[in-house]
C-alpha cells in the first residue's frame, strides 16, 4: 500500500512497542468521535487487536472550552489479545486547555502529551480555570509535553484551498490525526477513503480534509520534535474475516439475526434515551428485513406496544435504559403473567434519577432481576463485550420464545458505544430458533405447559377456533380463565418461578478461567469481563493462582456454579454498582462473597481489579 | 348449515357465536349490559371472522368486556390498551382491533397513549364508557366529572374542571368521531357500525350509567319527556333539527350555535348543514362543546374523514424497502462496512 511505503520511506527509526493506549481529547463538536472512529479503522486495517472507549458529555454543544464540553475517545491497541481500551493513556491528544485539564490526571506517569499550543490562549485558558499557561508554568514537567501549533500549521497547509477560513479550520483535527498515524505508522488509506465518500457533495472539502491528514503525516515525519516513532506488531488473531463493531451495531445486527433464525417479524418499539437510542436508528434502516420499529410517545408505550406486537406473533424486543427501564416494569410484569415473549434490552447509565445519562454504571441489575410487584421472575442474561452482543441478542431471543418469558439483556453505556475486532460468523453454524403457534383448536388450552420447559402455548389471532381471552388477572392452571382459587394462585406462582428455574438447564456450562478450585475465584458480569480476565490474566502470568468465570446467565444461574463458588476459599465480585450481584449470589447460595466496587460512571481499569486481586492472594 | 353446502362453507355467525362461556359480573343495572349486548348484536353483520378480532382493555369495569366477547381478547394493565392495540395493529393489520376503555383508563392514567394513537390514526375501535366516576375503585373523582362533584375522594366537592372526550378526540385530529348513550340501543348500534366500517382511528364515547357509584349522571338526557329537545342526532349533509315536533334548530351565528324555533321567519335553509366529512375540525370541535342548560348534547357522527393510516404507511415503507432492495440479506448486512481478512499465517489483508 502507498501509504505503507511512504512509511517505510522515512529515514527516522522504528521502535516496537507491544501496546499503545491514546486518548482524543477535544471539544465535543471538534470531531473527536470521528478522529477516534478513524484512528480505531486504520488500526484494525494495520492488524492490532484492539478496544475503544467514547466517553462523550450529555450536552449536545456544550460552550467552546467549556470544562464541560470536553469529548474523549480512547484506544488501546495491541500486538497480543486485548479485553479493554486500556487503563492510563500512554498520549493524551488534547486539543485546547479544557481537554488537558479533565484528562491530566488519567495519564501514567510520563505520559506523552501532545497539544494544539494555539488554542492555548488566554481566553481558552480562562474557559478551562488556568491561572497560567501549562505550556509554560513547568507544571507539566513530569509529562514529555509535545506542543505543536496545529491551527497555524493547518492553515498554512490549505492556503490554496478555497473554503473558507472557518471550514478550513475545521480540517485541523485531521491535520492531528496525520501527526499521530506517523507517530504510531498506521496507514492514511481508510481515512482518505473516508474522507472521499463523507464529503463526496463537495469536493473542495475532500480535498482540504485529505491535504491536512496527508500535511500532518509529513509534518510529523520532517520536524524535528520526533526523533523516531513506533510501531505494533500485528496481533495472532485467529483467521477469519474481521470487521470492528461497537455493542449498539453488534446487538441490532443479533436481533435481525435472531429475526431470521426464528422466521419471525422484528417489532422493536422505543422511546429516543441516552445511551440506546442507536438501536432504534439503526433498525428503522433495515425495513427489508421486515423490520418494524415504533418510535412511541413514551417507554410505557414503547413496552406496550412491543407486547401487542409478541400476543400478535412477532418477534418483539423493546429497547432503553435505567429510567425507562423503572417505567416499563408494570408492563413487563403483564408479560410474565400472560407468558408472552419478551426481549428488554437495558443499556445501563449511571443513576439514580437521570444521573449521568451518557457515563456507564452496572446498577440496574436488581431493577431487573426482581424490581417488578408481585413474584415476578424473568431471565436476565449479559453482553461481555461489544461483539458478544451478538450471540446474546440471539440467546435472548431464543429464550423468550422457547419459554414464553420476557428476557432482560442487560448492556451498558460502555458495551453500547465501545467497539473491538468482531471476527464475522460462519452464518451456517447459527442455530435455528425453533417457533411453532398454537393451531389445533381441539386440544387447546391457554395454560397447558409443555412438560420440559413448562412453557404455555403461542397463539396469534387469526387462527379459528383458538379464540381465547387473557390478561393481568391470576389465571387459572391449563384453562388460563380468572381464578382468585387461593391454591391455584400459590401453584401458578410455584409454575411461573419453576419455568425461569428450568432455563438453567438450557444453558451452557459454566467456563472456568485457570484452576478450577483454589483461594481465589473473580466473579464478573457484563461489559466488567475485559478488565477482570486482563488482571486475572496478569496476576497468572506472575505465577500466581487465581481464577475467574463470566456470566452471561444472571437470572437463572448455570447450573453448575454453586459447585465452581463452594470449591475456592475466596470469592471477589467486581462491579459497577455497590454489590448487586453479590447479593444475588449470597442470596442463592448462602456464600461469604467479597466486593470490588465502582461507581465513577467509568469501567474499571485492569490495574485497579488486579491490585484487589494482590491484597487477597 | 344446510345439507346442499360446500364442506368448507361456515354458517353465518349470529349473536349468539360472539358471547363467551364467561359469566358476565357487572354489577345488575349498569349500562355496560347494554354496550355488550349492541356490540354482540352488529359483530355478524360486520363480516369480519371471528377470529380475526381483538378486543383490548385495560383496567376498570369497562375493561372486563373482552372476556365476555367470543374472540380474541387481551385484559392489559391500566391505561395501557391504546399503546398495546397499536402494536397488535402494526405487527398484524388484518386484525380488526377494539379498545374497551373508560374515562378514567382512558383519559387518565391512559391519557397520552389516547392523544397519540388518535393523532397517529392507527386502525383500532375505541369505545370509551364515560360514566364520569372511577367505578372499580368504588367511586373516587374522574377527568370526566363535573366541577364540585361530591365524590369519596372529594367530599366537598371537585375543584377540578372535566375534559369532553368528544372534543379531546377532535382536538387530537380523530378522523372518526361519535357519541351514543347506553340507553339508545339502536342508535348506538349504528354508531358501532359505521365505526367499524371506518377505515381508520375510531372514536365512539358512550353516555353510560353507573348505578351504584354516580346513578343518574345522564339522566337529563334520557328522561322520555324530555329527551327529544336535549339531545340532536347529527346526520350529515342535513340541517340540524331537533324537538319532539322537530321544530327547532342549530344555526351559526358568527362563531357561536345559536337554538332557533322553527316557523317564525325561520326555515330549515336558515340552519347550519352539518357534514362530517369535512375535513377541517373546527366546527365539529364547536358542536363537541355544547351541553349547555338551554342547547342540544350532539350525538351521532361528528366526524368521519379519509386519511391514511398508521398501519398502513408502516407496512408500505417495509414494502417499498423490499421492492427496491430486495428482502434483506443477513450475510450482506454482517459481512458489510469496512472490513478485513486475518489468514492461517497471522497476516492482515
Amino acid at each position: 500500500m502507498a501509504t505503507k511505503s511512504q512509511a517505510a520511506n522515512n529515514n527516522k527509526p522504528v521502535e516496537i512497542v507491544d501496546r499503545v493506549t491514546i486518548r482524543f481529547a477535544g471539544d465535543s463538536g471538534d470531531g473527536i468521535q470521528i478522529s477516534g472512529n478513524q484512528f480505531t479503522m486504520a488500526t484494525a486495517f494495520a492488524g492490532n487487536d484492539l478496544g475503544t472507549m467514547p466517553d462523550y458529555p450529555a450536552e449536545i454543544r456544550a460552550p467552546a472550552g467549556s470544562l464541560p464540553g470536553v469529548s474523549n475517545f480512547q484506544i488501546s491497541f495491541s500486538e497480543s489479545d486485548i479485553h479493554t481500551p486500556g487503563d492510563a493513556p500512554d498520549v493524551l491528544v488534547a486539543m485546547n486547555p479544557a481537554a488537558l485539564k479533565v484528562n491530566l490526571r488519567d495519564l501514567g506517569p510520563g505520559g506523552t502529551i501532545i497539544v494544539n499550543s494555539d488554542s492555548f490562549a488566554t481566553a481558552n485558558l480562562k474557559k478551562a480555570g488556568y491561572e497560567a499557561n501549562p505550556l509554560e508554568d513547568g507544571s507539566l514537567e513530569a509529562y514529555r509535553l509535545i506542543p505543536i501549533a496545529i491551527t497555524q500549521l493547518n492553515a498554512k497547509a490549505l492556503e490554496e484551498s478555497p473554503l473558507s477560513k472557518k471550514e478550513r479550520d475545521r480540517c485541523k483535527n485531521f491535520y492531528a490525526l496525520g501527526v499521530i498515524y506517523w507517530l504510531y505508522d498506521r496507514p492514511l488509506q481508510t481515512t482518505l477513503d473516508f474522507i472521499a465518500e463523507k464529503f463526496a457533495k463537495s469536493p473542495e472539502t475532500v480535498a482540504a480534509n485529505q491535504t491536512a491528514l496527508k500535511s500532518g503525516y509529513n509534518f510529523a515525519d520532517t520536524t524535528e520534535i520526533f526523533t523516531s516513532h513506533f510501531r505494533v506488531r500485528q496481533a495472532q488473531l485467529p483467521p477469519g474475516e474481521y470487521r470492528n463493531i461497537t455493542g449498539s451495531e453488534s446487538l441490532v445486527l443479533g436481533l435481525v439475526a435472531a429475526s431470521q433464525l426464528a422466521e419471525t417479524p422484528l417489532f422493536y418499539g422505543s422511546y429516543p434515551i441516552t445511551p440506546a437510542s442507536e438501536m432504534l436508528h439503526e433498525l428503522a434502516y433495515l425495513k427489508n428485513f421486515g423490520v418494524r420499529t415504533f418510535q412511541a410517545e413514551d417507554e410505557i408505550a414503547a413496552v406496550c406496544a412491543t407486547i401487542g406486537a409478541s400476543y400478535a406473533g412477532s418477534l418483539a424486543v423493546t429497547g432503553t435504559s435505567g429510567p425507562g427501564a423503572a417505567l416499563k416494569s408494570e408492563a413487563v410484569g403483564l408479560a410474565v403473567m400472560a407468558e408472552l415473549p419478551l426481549v428488554v434490552v437495558n443499556v445501563q447509565r449511571a443513576g439514580p434519577s437521570t444521573g449521568m445519562p451518557t457515563k456507564t454504571e452496572q446498577a440496574d441489575l436488581l431493577q431487573a432481576a426482581v424490581g417488578r410487584n408481585g413474584e415476578c421472575p424473568v431471565v436476565v442474561l449479559a453482553p461481555a463485550t461489544p461483539a458478544d452482543c451478538f450471540s446474546m441478542a440471539i440467546e435472548a431471543c431464543r429464550l423468550a420464545v422457547k419459554y414464553m418469558t420476557p428476557v432482560y439483556l442487560m448492556t451498558d453505556g460502555y458495551l453500547a458505544n465501545g467497539s473491538e475486532p468482531w471476527r464475522l460468523p460462519d452464518l451456517a453454524s447459527l442455530k435455528k430458533i425453533p417457533v411453532s403457534h398454537a393451531a389445533d383448536a381441539k386440544s387447546f388450552e391457554p395454560y397447558q405447559r409443555d412438560p420440559k420447559t413448562l412453557a404455555r402455548p403461542w397463539v396469534v389471532p387469526g387462527a379459528p377456533g383458538l379464540e381465547y381471552r387473557i390478561g393481568g388477572l391470576e389465571k387459572a392452571e391449563v384453562t388460563g380463565d380468572v381464578s382468585y382459587d387461593p391454591v391455584n394462585h400459590e401453584r401458578m406462582v410455584h409454575l411461573r418461578a419453576e419455568k425461569i428455574r428450568r432455563v438453567a438447564q438450557d444453558i451452557p456450562p459454566t467456563e472456568v478461567f485457570g484452576e478450577t478450585s483454589g483461594q481465589l475465584l473473580l466473579v464478573s458480569w457484563g461489559s466488567t469481563f475485559g478488565a477482570v480476565h486482563s488482571a486475572v490474566e496478569r496476576v497468572r502470568a506472575k505465577g500466581k493462582k487465581v481464577s475467574s468465570v463470566h456470566l452471561r446467565h444472571i437470572s437463572p444461574f448455570p447450573a453448575d456454579l454453586g459447585q465452581i463458588l463452594k470449591s475456592f476459599e475466596t470469592v471477589l465480585v467486581p462491579e459497577l454498582n455497590l454489590g448487586q450481584l453479590r447479593l444475588l449470589l449470597r442470596g442463592e447460595y448462602g456464600l461469604p462473597v467479597v466486593g470490588l466496587n465502582k461507581v465513577q460512571g467509568r469501567p474499571f481499569t485492569i490495574g485497579e481489579v488486579q491490585q484487589k486481586i494482590e491484597e487477597l492472594i | 348449515m344446510t345439507p346442499t353446502a360446500p364442506p368448507t362453507a361456515r354458517p353465518a355467525p349470529t349473536r349468539q357465536d360472539f358471547a363467551s362461556d364467561q359469566e358476565v359480573r357487572w354489577c345488575p343495572g349498569c349500562g355496560d349490559y347494554s354496550i355488550l349486548a349492541q356490540m354482540q348484536k352488529i359483530m355478524p353483520d360486520l363480516g369480519i371472522a371471528r377470529e380475526n378480532i381483538v378486543f383490548v382493555s385495560g383496567i376498570g369495569c369497562s375493561s372486563r368486556f373482552p372476556y365476555y366477547m367470543n374472540t380474541y381478547g387481551f385484559h392489559t394493565i391500566h391505561g395501557r390498551a391504546t399503546a398495546i392495540a397499536t402494536g397488535i395493529k402494526c405487527a398484524h393489520p388484518e386484525l380488526s382491533v377494539w379498545v374497551m376503555t373508560g374515562d378514567g383508563d382512558g383519559l387518565s392514567i391512559g391519557g397520552n397513549h389516547m392523544l397519540h394513537i388518535l393523532r397517529r390514526n392507527v386502525d383500532v375501535k375505541i369505545v370509551l364508557f364515560n360514566n364520569r366516576i372511577y367505578g372499580l375503585t368504588k367511586g373516587q373523582l374522574s377527568p370526566t366529572s363535573e366541577l364540585g362533584k361530591i365524590t369519596k375522594s372529594t367530599p366537598v366537592g371537585s375543584i377540578e374542571h372535566p375534559i369532553n372526550p368528544v372534543s379531546f378526540a377532535i382536538a387530537a385530529e380523530a378522523t372518526f368521531v361519535a357519541r351514543a348513550i347506553d340507553s339508545e340501543t339502536a342508535h348506538m348500534q349504528e354508531v358501532l357500525k359505521r365505526a367499524a366500517m371506518h377505515k381508520g382511528v375510531a372514536f365512539v364515547e358512550i353516555l353510560q350509567n353507573c348505578n351504584i357509584f354516580n346513578d343518574g349522571a345522564w339522566d337529563s338526557l334520557k328522561d322520555r319527556e324530555v329527551k327529544s329537545d336535549r339531545l340532536v342526532n347529527l346526520q350529515s349533509r342535513k340541517p340540524l333539527v331537533f324537538g319532539k315536533n322537530r321544530d327547532k334548530g342549530i344555526r351559526l351565528n358568527g362563531y357561536k350555535l345559536e337554538v332557533a324555533s322553527l316557523g317564525s321567519g325561520v326555515s330549515e335553509s336558515d340552519l347550519l348543514v352539518y357534514d362530517e366529512t369535512e375535513t377541517d375540525s373546527s366546527l365539529a370541535f364547536l358542536l363537541s362543546r355544547e351541553g349547555r342548560p338551554d342547547f342540544p348534547v350532539p350525538i351521532g357522527v361528528f366526524r368521519d374523514v379519509v386519511a391514511p393510516t398508521y398501519d398502513e404507511l408502516l407496512s408500505k415503507q417495509i414494502a417499498q424497502a423490499q421492492a427496491k432492495k430486495g428482502p434483506g440479506s443477513l450475510k450482506d448486512l454482517i459481512y458489510s462496512g469496512m472490513r478485513w481478512t486475518v489468514k492461517a499465517n497471522g497476516t492482515s489483508v
